[in-house]
Parts: C-alpha cells; sequence; structure tokens
C-alpha cells in the first residue's frame, strides 16, 4: 500500500532520516518507534507532504507522492493526524468534522449563489455521516460544543473524527497515546482495532509500547535516522540492538 | 426641507458605496485574514473601467463608449478581479507581509498611472461628464437623490444576503479554518493557495465595484480620490463597525461617514474662513481619535465577529 525507497532528509549537515525502506501493508496496523531524536517524526513528517525529501520515492498505490503538497495527499487517501491536537477551536465539533468532507460542491463559491439547494443536500447528508462518526468516537454529547473546550484525550478523538470523515485509505497517527487518560486511551485503542477490522489501514509513530504491542502486527524501529529492525512486536522488543538503542548503549 | 432630505439620501448613498468597499475588506480580512492595503487601487481600477466604458467620447481621455451603467459596473469588478488575480498569484503563496507590501505598492502605482497616463485617464483632471444613474430625473432633486439611493440600498442589500450565504457556506468554512490553522486545514485537503486567491478576487471586485459606484454618483473621478487615504477609510470602517461581521462592516461604513461628514461641517461652521484648508486636517484628527478609543473600548469593533453555524446543519 504505502511503500518507501531510499528516503533521506537533510537538515543543513545532519541527516535526520538517512536511506529508509519500509513497506506499510494493506489492512495492518503497522508501528513506527525509536528513542527521542531517531528520525520518526522527520520520516512521518515526509509521508504527510510537511516537507519534501532530499532524495527517495514514496510511493501510495503504485503513485509517486514524494515532493506533491500536504493537501494532495488526501486526495490520494493519505490522511493524518497531529501528536498535538489541532483543532479548530472557534468552530463547533460538528463543523470540524464536516470541515474534513470532501469534493464538496460547497467549496466553490459561486456554487452557494447558483445552485445552493445541491449545496444544501450535500451539506445534510454530510452532517448525517458525520454525527455517526462523532457518535462512534463517543464524542456526541460534545457534537455542539465549540473544539477548544475538549480536553486533550477528546481533541485526540476530534481528530480521528476528522480524518475519517474524508474516507481515508491509509491514516498516519503521530503519537495518539500521547497526554490521554487511561479510559480515554481504551477508546482511542479500541476505535483504531474496529477501524481495521473494517479495512483501514495504520500507521502509527508511538512512544507507549503497550498501545504498540496491542495493536500492530508489524513494528519498524528507526535508530539514529536509519531503519534498525523491522519485524513483529514480540520480536523487536527482545531484539538486543533495539534493547541498545534505547538504553544508549 | 427638500435640501435636507435629498441631503440626507445622498449621505446615505455615498455611505453604501464605501459600505460596498468594506464588505469586500471584510471577505479578505475579515473572512480570509488576508491584509490588503491597497483598497485604493482596486476602487480606482473600478472607477476608470466604468468611466471609460460608461462616458460619452471625448478627446481628454481614452475610452468614452457610451456604453449602460450596468455594463460599466460589470466590467469595474470584472477588471478589479482581473488586476487581484495577478497580485494575488504573486503573493499569496508567499508569507502574509508580503500581500501588505504587494497591494501598497500596486495600489500607489495604479494612481500614479491615473495621475500621469493622460491620454488615457485625464491624467490630474481626470474623467468628468460620467452620466449618473438616473439622470432623466435630474431636474427634480429629490426623485433623483431617492432613486438613487433607492439602487444603492438594493445593490448593497443584495451583497449582503449574497456575501451572509458566503459566510455560512463550506467555502466560508474553510477560510475560517484557513485563518486559524493552515497546518491543520492542509492535512484535511484544502488547498490553502485557491481558496485565499477566491477570497483576495472577489474582495478585489466589491472593491471595484465601490469605485464605480462613485464614479457614478459623483459624476467625476480624479486621482486625488484615490489616495492612500481612501484605504484608511475603509480600514477604519471595517474595525470601527466589527472586522468578520457583514453588518459590522456596514454600520462602520455609514458610522465612519457620517464623522467624516459632521465633522467636515462642524470645521466649516466654527473655524474662520482662512483657516478652514488647514483646519480640514482635524477631520483626520477625529477619525483617528474615534479609531483609538474603538480599539481601546470595544477591540472587536462595535459589532465584532459572531460564532458562525453553517446553513443546513442548524
Amino acid at each position: 500500500m504505502l511503500e518507501l525507497f531510499d528516503v533521506s532528509r537533510n537538515f543543513g549537515g545532519a541527516r535526520a532520516v538517512d536511506g529508509v525502506s519500509l513497506r506499510v501493508a494493506g489492512g495492518r496496523i503497522t508501528g513506527l518507534i525509536g528513542p527521542n531524536g531517531a528520525g520518526k517524526t522527520t520520516l512521518f513528517n515526509l509521508i504527510a507532504g510537511s516537507m519534501p525529501p532530499s532524495s527517495g520515492r514514496i510511493v501510495l498505490d503504485g503513485r509517486e507522492i514524494a515532493g506533491a503538497a500536504a493537501h494532495t495527499r488526501l486526495a490520494a487517501g493519505l490522511a493524518r493526524t497531529f501528536q498535538i491536537p489541532r483543532p479548530f477551536g472557534a468552530m463547533t465539533v460538528l463543523e470540524n468534522v464536516l470541515l474534513a468532507a470532501q469534493g464538496q460542491h460547497g467549496e466553490q463559491p459561486f456554487a452557494n449563489w447558483f445552485s445552493p439547494r445541491a449545496v444544501m443536500a450535500q451539506e445534510r447528508r454530510n452532517a448525517e455521516q458525520a454525527r455517526e462518526i462523532i457518535a462512534f468516537l463517543a464524542l456526541e454529547r460534545l457534537v455542539s460544543a465549540p473544539a477548544a473546550t475538549l480536553s486533550g484525550g477528546q481533541r485526540k478523538l476530534l481528530e480521528l473524527a476528522r480524518v475519517l470523515m474524508a474516507s481515508p485509505k491509509i491514516v498516519l497517527l503521530d503519537e495518539p497515546a500521547a497526554g490521554v487518560n487511561p479510559t480515554l486511551l481504551e477508546t482511542i485503542i479500541d476505535r483504531i482495532a474496529t477501524l481495521n477490522a473494517r479495512g483501514l489501514t495504520f500507521l502509527i509513530v508511538e512512544h507507549n509500547l503497550d498501545l504498540i504491542a496491542r495493536l500492530c502486527t508489524e513494528v519498524h524501529v528507526m535508530a539514529g535516522g536509519k531503519l534498525l529492525v523491522s519485524g513483529s512486536p514480540d520480536a523487536v522488543t527482545r531484539d538486543v540492538r533495539v534493547v541498545e538503542a534505547y538504553l544508549g548503549a | 426641507m427638500i435640501g435636507i432630505v435629498s441631503y440626507l439620501l445622498f449621505f446615505v448613498t455615498v455611505a453604501l458605496s464605501y459600505g460596498v468597499a468594506v464588505l469586500g475588506l471584510n471577505v479578505q480580512w475579515g473572512a480570509a485574514g488576508l491584509f490588503n492595503v491597497g483598497v485604493a487601487g482596486f476602487a480606482a481600477v473600478g472607477a476608470y473601467v466604468c468611466a471609460w466604458i460608461t462616458a460619452a467620447p471625448a478627446d481628454s481621455h481614452w475610452g468614452g463608449f457610451g456604453l449602460p451603467i450596468a455594463l460599466g459596473w460589470a466590467g469595474a469588478m470584472a477588471a478589479a478581479a482581473g488586476v487581484a488575480a495577478i497580485v494575488g498569484a504573486a503573493t499569496l503563496r508567499l508569507r502574509a507581509d508580503y500581500l501588505a507590501i504587494t497591494t501598497f505598492g500596486a495600489a500607489v502605482s495604479l494612481q500614479l498611472v491615473a495621475l500621469n497616463a493622460q491620454t488615457l485617464t485625464g491624467g490630474p483632471f481626470g474623467i468628468a461628464f460620467i452620466p449618473r444613474p438616473f439622470s432623466a430625473l435630474a431636474d427634480q432633486p429629490l426623485a433623483f437623490a431617492a432613486a438613487n439611493c433607492a439602487l444603492v440600498v438594493v445593490v448593497t442589500g443584495l451583497l449582503f444576503v449574497g456575501l451572509e450565504r458566503l459566510t455560512r457556506s463550506p467555502w466560508g468554512r474553510v477560510l475560517r479554518a484557513l485563518r486559524e490553522d493552515e497546518a491543520a486545514a492542509a492535512a484535511l485537503g484544502k488547498a490553502p493557495a485557491t481558496f485565499r486567491l477566491q477570497a483576495f478576487v472577489i474582495g478585489a471586485a466589491l472593491m471595484g465595484l465601490a469605485g464605480a459606484m462613485q464614479a457614478q454618483f459623483f459624476g467625476f473621478i480624479a486621482p486625488d480620490n484615490f489616495l492612500p487615504a481612501f484605504t484608511f477609510q475603509v480600514w477604519v470602517m471595517l474595525v470601527l463597525g466589527g472586522s468578520g461581521n457583514n453588518f459590522g462592516a456596514l454600520l462602520g461604513a455609514v458610522l465612519t461617514w457620517a464623522l467624516w461628514t459632521g465633522s467636515g461641517t462642524l470645521v466649516s461652521i466654527l473655524v474662520a474662513p482662512e483657516y478652514q484648508s488647514r483646519a480640514a486636517s482635524l477631520r483626520v484628527v477625529a477619525i483617528g481619535v474615534v479609531l483609538a478609543l474603538v480599539l481601546l473600548l470595544r477591540p472587536r469593533g462595535l459589532v465584532g465577529e459572531r460564532p458562525t453555524v453553517s446553513r443546513g446543519i442548524g
């Protein structure tokens, strides 16, 4: 589904990502872990399109996407969340989710004057779908609340809701467990598993090894900008090179 | 009595013609957060294009096609939109401050062109005898003023309704999202440059229309009408009324224009004739003081932005 071939990124003289090649299989949950400074976040940003790689290819469903602007990723089927959630605080939860719908007629300014009925009909359909997604993510009580009033964990759920509204094929999750209380974390883990059972592919960057072990079938470990080991969660956490990388030995 | 009524009607006519420009700025700044410091330039483009299209042929300037006023207004909007598309396409991908620099430079350049390209624009003498709407009524001052006022009220009303609909549309929602967090909106598939350019062009088209309306109601335009002071006035109107609120934009236009004309009248009554031309600068001071007071006491304007609920999901 998603393939990286020899992807590198330099910042001045420093090589944050150094020749990484990996595959994310369709329909699976793949983890990306590593100690601080390993280059995980940079690699994540390269895949999400926040910055172009210095060299290498990123291929999604056979299409080269490296270098294309961030806003074109979603049309290609790739969605992302942010490590620190970025809700549109002045908008309600419902409007945050509605915003993410793709192919809205009403995003053409003139359509709102010249074909308002088509715009409204689509808006109502989208709102219905958005409410279902919001309910699925246990936010239905907050549907009309301004997003700024949500707690940290609820914001993570809202990020996921927005991304789902866009019907992506693959979702990149940037530390979904960071700053979330244990109860909400269970909700997040449960929903990710449910969505995956319905066929959605995930790539998760995470520090929380418990979450990785419970969700992922394959894990890639990065250290010093390079891919260190790939394998099942069990195998990589027992791997002596991984232990050394985490302990800084 | 008739004199006062027709004066009031003319006051509303001019105030609302400014209001149209303020509505345009509200699309750019209020909705999209685009800092346009060249409002006068877009109004000038609209005014001159409208004059060329509608005026009778004359030796003193280019154009003079004597076409209907509606065509003049449409041409003015199209021309201002075209200039905005060029300026916007060149700068909207860059950091926000470049737009301010570029729009200011473009407006000053356009004003200098109007001043110096005498064969096109009549130079410092401007273009006179621009036909006024309802000129058949010109010998009945009250009916003439009332018809013009009704026209501008209807046009402004239509624009107000149309813009309110846009504010509450999916398009308006994307603009609010981009204003709040561009990276997050882009991650949701929204192309920042496209939406900004649309807002910039729509806003500029309204500024062009405002310029055309003023050319038509005054019957005369000159480069001096489009100095940076015009841009300043339109900005004060928006900030005073409430940025992000279309009603606030119109309210600010009427109140600021009242302050401007009212302080002018006061100066002419209170100041000895030989000092009046210098005392006229006090009007700018008065506007500045009111602006400072509003920013201190009601920083969001008289009626600030309200939470927006999209149509169809309420």
